[in-house]
């Protein structure tokens, strides 16, 4: 692991320190507008469900470089009430029905892989991927 | 999906369509500028682009045309693409539900199919008796289901049933009335044990929601008689040649369902020369026109109307007529059956 940084999500402020950082990588790892903005608003998304249903959690952001591919990874993670169906939440118009953003949906279109494990009453961790092109 | 090359083809076309529209637009502003604007959005839904990528490509196009704009108004973009992303989010959630609602349709063609094969039933062929029957979903899957079979005296059972409510829920509870009119005994067509033996099956496995009225009749054709029994269906008619009356097949019992011990009155009836039967289901006499539902005497006016003509004949021109008057659109399955005596 070369990079790694993170961000506790604590308060509704900690979501804009989450997006500061994923766009400051973002940048860095030269991604166009479009893609920084997919990236930030994914990383929203994922802080947003930890203040909202987990309390507090963390988002972290790696730099990754695999066989010459740069990517960014969003590794976001709480020890909240976890998810008991997750099916449900990953079905469309499921969480915007409600009035609650994209939702994970949302975040996981935006991103190139999403992976999502969660164990009720023990937490939920989701690792999200773009890659560079 | 399209290959990654034919998607950067059509990327770089949507940028030089969208560069010239734009500067002929700045340059001059004309209609034709701005129509050429709706083809390119038209063209961005064909091609699934989304919002921020439209704005995307609005500025990199205006930093081309004027590289002299101040930077705070460049700046602007970005922010625009930021609160255009929720819109790029829900564009796409939108394409999704669409695809899977296509999908849904699809598979509600195919049970439809199915529902077709599994209920069908063969009109029987038999001197002296002509037989109509038509029935028509008002959507996709019938929940009203009519059924003829012919015992070895050359007897002929005429069963007519409707699920109270509409598409699939009524469909999949159809299917069960054919399968225990199939496993009902080959002796036991007298109409008031077959609607016995199917209210005993629908109490035991329906959902004590569903409702089933339906009609069974038998007729004879050595001695003309025709026995009959209802479980709380719409009321036929009966076409009598001789005072050329027609009356409601009255036939009093409750629906299916609802009381595993109810018994079924059976009725008689002497079948002569040119009289007929009319069977139906209330989408029948429910269809509604601008005026109100129909009145059983309108569609007696139209039987009559029809009369002179083969069975099948009658109830297609009588489905036509009623179609017709509700603007082609059924508000509930429609079926309707004439028995006609011709000697």
């Amino acid at each position: 692991m070369e990079f790694q940084s993170c961000v506790k999500i604590i308060n509704e402020w900690d979501i804009v320190a989450a997006r500061q950082l994923g766009r400051n990588v973002a940048k860095e790892l030269g991604f166009g507008t479009i893609d920084q903005a997919r990236i930030t608003t994914a990383i929203s998304e994922l802080a947003r469900n930890i203040y909202l249903y987990a309390g507090q959690g963390s988002v972290s952001i790696e730099k990754l470089n695999i066989n010459g591919k740069s990517g960014l990874k969003i590794i976001a993670e709480d020890q909240g009430p976890g998810i008991e169906d997750i099916r449900r939440v990953m079905e469309d118009g499921y969480t915007t029905s409600g009035g609650l953003g994209a939702g994970l949906p949302g975040a996981k279109r935006l991103m190139d892989d999403f992976d999502i494990e969660s164990i009720p009453g023990e937490g939920t961790k989701i690792v999200a991927t773009k890659w560079l092109r | 999906m399209a290959p990654l090359g034919g998607t950067m083809d059509i990327k770089e076309n949507m940028e030089k369509m969208y560069y010239e529209a734009l500067s002929t637009y700045l340059k001059d502003q004309n209609e034709q500028a701005l129509y050429q604007g709706q083809k390119i959005s038209r063209l961005n839904i064909k091609y699934n682009i989304s919002p921020e990528e439209i704005i995307s490509m609005h500025k990199n196009n205006l930093i081309e045309l004027y590289p002299d704009l101040p930077e705070k108004v460049m700046d602007s973009f970005d922010f625009l693409l930021e609160v255009m992303m929720g819109y790029g989010i829900a564009y796409r959630e939108h394409q999704s539900l669409r695809h899977q609602q296509q999908e849904l349709k699809t598979e509600i063609e195919i049970a439809a199919n199915v529902q077709h094969t599994l209920l069908e039933t063969k009109i029987p062929d038999i001197k002296g008796l002509e037989i109509g029957a038509i029935s028509v979903p008002a959507r996709q899957m019938n929940g009203d289901y009519y059924h003829f079979v012919q015992d070895e005296y050359e007897r002929i059972g005429v069963g007519i049933a409707d699920v109270i409510g509409k598409g699939i829920p009524a469909a999949l509870c159809m299917s069960m009335i054919k399968y225990a009119m199939d496993s009902l005994p080959e002796h036991r067509h007298e109409p008031n044990s077959v609607l016995e033996s199917l209210n005993r099956v629908v109490e035991h496995n329906v959902d004590p929601s569903m409702f089933i009225t339906m009609f069974y009749g038998l007729y004879d054709p050595h001695d003309k008689q025709f026995s009959y029994a209802s479980a709380g269906h719409e009321p036929g008619f009966y076409y009598d040649a001789a005072t050329g009356n027609f009356s409601d097949l009255d036939a009093k019992g409750l629906l299916l369902g609802v009381d595993k011990k109810t018994r079924y009155r059976q009725y008689e009836k002497t079948v002569n020369p040119g009289d007929m039967i009319i069977l139906l289901s209330d989408g029948v006499t429910e269809c509604r026109t601008n005026d109100g539902f129909i009145e059983r005497e309108t569609l007696i006016g139209f039987i009559q109307k029809n009369m002179h003509l083969q069975a099948q004949e009658i109830v297609n021109n009588i489905y036509k007529q009623l179609e017709k008057m509700q603007n082609f659109q059924l508000r509930d399955d429609f079926t309707l059956i004439i028995l006609k005596s011709n000697v």
